[in-house]
C-alpha cells in the first residue's frame, strides 16, 4: 500500500517535471510549429506523426499542447503568487495586529469568500480587460481569502506560544518578532495551500480561456484549445479530449503533491 | 436571540462591503461602459446627444450621488439598466432566473445523491481495490474541468451512444447532460466529507455499543451513522451553492442555454457592468442567506451545541 503511494506520488512529481519543461524548453519535444500548419494535413487522427492528431488547420495538437504548457503554467504561476503575496500579507497584518484592524480585514475577507470563484474573477476580468496576465491576476484574487485566512490562523497559533511570549518579554519589538518567529513557523502552511491552488489555479485559467478571456487566438492556451476543438465534437474527438485528459493528469499530479506536502509536517 | 441578531448585522456588513467594492470597482472602470459604447463616431452622436445619454443612465453626476441612488435602486430591487440592451437589468434577470434554477435546482440534488451513492459505495464495497477506487474517484472528480466535463458528455452520449439527441431535444432530454455536468463536480467535494464522516462516526464508541447490543450491519449504517455522518456536509452547503452559479456560467454556456450563466458570459464580453454588478452582489447575497440560514438550523440538528450554547 506504502508502495503504492509512493509510486503514485513519484508518477506526479514526473508528470509536472514534464509539463515544466514542456514550458521551458518546448521544442526538445517536438519539432513541429505550433501557430501555422499542413492544410493538406488537417483533422486527421492521433498517429505516429501526429500524436495527438491534427487540428482544422493541419497544426499538430501535441505540438500545440506542449507550447501551451507555458501559458498554463506562468498563469498558475502569477495567480497563485498574488493570492500568495496579499493573502499572507493581510493574514500577517490582521493576526499580528489584532484587534480593528483584524475584524477589518476579516470582513473584506469575508466578501472575498462569498462571491463566487468565477463571478470574482469575472469581475476583475471586466475591470482589467481580457489576456493571460489578466486572467491569472483576477484568477490570483480569488485565492486571496484562503490564503489571509490560513496565515492569519497560523499567525494567532504562534504568537500564543511560549517562546514568542519569552521573545516579547527579552525586550523584542513586534516587527522583529514577527520577521525572527511568527513569519517563518507560520509558513509552512501557507507553501501547503499555494501547492494545492496551483492545480485549482491551472483549471480556473483554462476556464477563463475556454470562455475567451485569456490568451487570445492562436495562442495555443489549453482552455482555448478545447474551445477551438469544440465544433468538431461530432467528428474529430482528439481536438477536445486529449488537451483536457492533460489538463486533468496535470491537476491531479499537482493536488497528489500537495496532499503529499501537508501531510509531511 | 442576540445570537440570530448578531449573525443577521454581520451577514449585512458583508453584503455592504461586498456592494461597495462592486460599486468602486466597477465604476472605477477606464473610460466608462456609456462611452464605450456610444462614443464610437459610426454612430455619428454629437457631444450634446452622449451628454444626454449619460444623464439618462445616471452616469452625469457625482460619485458619491451616483452610489446612493444605486443603493436606493438595489434596495427596492431596482439594477439600473443594462449598457448593452438598454433594458432594465432586473427584467433581464428575472427572464433568465427560471432556466438557471431548474438547472441549479436539479444540479443539486443530482449531486447531493451522487454524493451519498459515492460516500456509501466507498465505505460498502465489497473488495478492498473497489473501495480505494471509489475513495480516490472524488480527487480524480475536482481535477476535471468542468467545460471539458460537458463537452466529453456530449461527445459519449449523443455523438456516439446516440442516447440524447443534439437537435430536437424535448425539454427534459435537454436537461440530462447540463445537470450532470453541473452536478458531478459538485458532488466530488461533498463525497469527499460525507466519507470522512462516515469513517469518524463509525469509529465512535456509541456505534460499538449498538453492535454490541446485535444490530446489524444495515441497521447501523441507516439509523446510527448516516444520521450523524450528514451533518458536517451542511456546512459546505453555502460554498456548494457558490459553485453552483459558477458552474451554471460554464455550463450554460458549453450547452448554448438561456440563463443567469450566459447572461453573465455575455455581460463579461460586452462589458456591461450593471448586469454583472446585479448577478455578483445577488450571487454574494444568496451566499450570504445560505450561510446564515445554515447557522441557524445547524443547532437544530444536532442539539448537542444547543446544549453546548447553554453551558457557555
Amino acid at each position: 500500500m506504502s508502495a503504492d503511494i509512493r509510486t503514485g506520488l513519484l508518477l506526479a512529481w514526473l508528470v509536472v517535471a514534464i509539463v515544466i519543461a514542456w514550458a521551458i524548453v518546448p521544442w526538445l519535444f517536438t519539432g513541429q510549429d505550433p501557430i501555422s500548419g499542413v492544410p493538406a494535413e488537417k483533422l486527421q487522427g492521433p498517429s505516429l506523426a501526429h500524436l495527438f492528431g491534427t487540428d482544422a488547420i493541419g497544426r499538430d495538437l501535441f505540438t500545440r499542447v506542449v507550447h501551451g504548457a507555458v501559458h498554463s503554467l506562468s498563469g498558475a504561476f502569477v495567480a497563485v503568487t498574488v493570492g500568495l503575496v496579499a493573502g499572507t500579507l493581510l493574514g500577517v497584518l490582521a493576526g499580528s495586529l489584532g484587534g480593528v484592524v483584524d475584524a477589518a480585514i476579516m470582513r473584506l475577507v469575508d466578501v472575498l469568500l462569498a462571491i463566487p470563484g468565477l463571478l470574482l474573477a469575472l469581475s476583475i476580468i471586466i475591470l482589467l480587460g481580457f489576456g493571460t496576465v489578466n486572467a491569472a491576476i483576477a484568477v490570483g484574487v480569488g485565492s486571496i481569502a484562503a490564503f489571509a485566512r490560513v496565515s492569519r490562523s497560523e499567525v494567532v497559533r504562534v504568537r500564543q506560544s511560549d517562546y514568542v511570549e519569552a521573545a516579547f518579554g527579552s525586550g523584542a519589538r513586534l516587527h522583529s518578532v514577527l520577521a525572527r518567529h511568527v513569519l517563518p513557523n507560520s509558513l509552512t502552511a501557507v507553501v501547503g495551500l499555494a501547492a494545492l491552488q496551483f492545480g485549482t489555479a491551472i483549471l480556473a485559467i483554462s476556464t477563463l480561456g475556454f470562455l475567451g478571456y485569456g490568451a487570445p487566438p492562436p495562442m495555443p492556451e489549453w482552455g482555448l484549445l478545447i474551445a477551438e476543438g469544440r465544433n468538431y465534437v461530432a467528428t474529430s474527438w482528439w481536438l477536445t479530449v486529449l488537451p483536457g485528459l492533460v489538463v486533468v493528469v496535470v491537476v491531479l499530479s499537482a493536488n497528489r503533491i500537495s496532499q503529499s506536502l501537508g501531510r509531511s509536517r | 436571540m442576540a445570537y440570530l441578531a448578531h449573525r443577521t448585522a454581520q451577514a449585512l456588513i458583508v453584503l455592504a462591503i461586498a456592494f461597495t467594492a462592486t460599486f468602486v470597482l466597477l465604476q472605477a472602470l477606464p473610460g466608462d461602459a456609456i462611452l464605450i459604447k456610444f462614443e464610437s463616431p459610426e454612430l455619428g452622436l454629437s457631444p450634446e446627444q452622449i451628454a444626454d445619454i449619460r444623464a439618462s443612465y445616471g452616469a452625469d453626476v457625482p460619485p458619491l450621488q451616483q452610489f446612493l441612488h444605486t443603493v436606493a435602486g438595489f434596495v427596492q430591487g431596482d439594477f439600473g439598466y443594462s449598457v448593452q440592451y438598454g433594458t432594465p437589468v432586473h427584467e433581464l434577470i428575472g427572464s433568465a432566473l427560471p432556466d438557471t434554477l431548474a438547472l441549479a435546482g436539479l444540479g443539486f440534488v443530482t449531486a447531493v445523491l451522487l454524493a451519498v451513492a459515492l460516500a456509501f459505495l466507498s465505505t460498502l464495497a465489497p473488495f478492498g481495490w473497489l473501495r480505494q477506487a471509489l475513495r480516490s474517484l472524488p480527487g480524480l472528480l475536482v481535477s476535471v474541468p468542468v467545460f471539458w466535463l460537458g463537452i466529453v458528455l456530449i461527445q459519449v452520449f449523443s455523438f456516439q451512444l446516440r442516447l440524447v439527441p443534439v437537435i430536437g431535444a424535448d425539454p427534459v432530454q435537454a436537461l440530462i447532460l447540463p445537470v450532470l455536468t453541473l452536478a458531478i463536480p459538485i458532488s466530488a467535494p461533498l463525497a469527499q466529507i460525507l466519507a470522512r464522516s462516515i469513517d469518524e462516526v463509525q469509529l465512535a464508541p456509541f456505534v460499538a455499543v449498538v453492535r454490541a447490543k446485535g444490530a446489524g450491519p444495515a441497521r447501523v449504517l441507516w439509523r446510527d451513522v448516516a444520521r450523524n455522518a450528514l451533518l458536517p456536509a451542511v456546512t459546505i452547503a453555502g460554498v456548494l451553492v457558490g459553485e453552483l452559479i459558477g458552474g451554471a456560467v460554464v455550463t450554460e454556456t458549453v450547452f448554448g442555454r438561456a440563463g443567469i450563466g450566459r447572461l453573465t458570459e455575455q455581460a463579461v464580453a460586452n462589458q456591461d457592468v450593471p448586469v454583472l454588478q446585479a448577478i455578483v452582489i445577488l450571487a454574494a447575497l444568496v451566499f450570504v442567506v445560505v450561510n446564515l440560514a445554515v447557522d441557524l438550523v445547524y443547532p437544530v440538528l444536532d442539539p448537542r451545541l444547543k446544549r453546548k450554547a447553554v453551558a457557555a
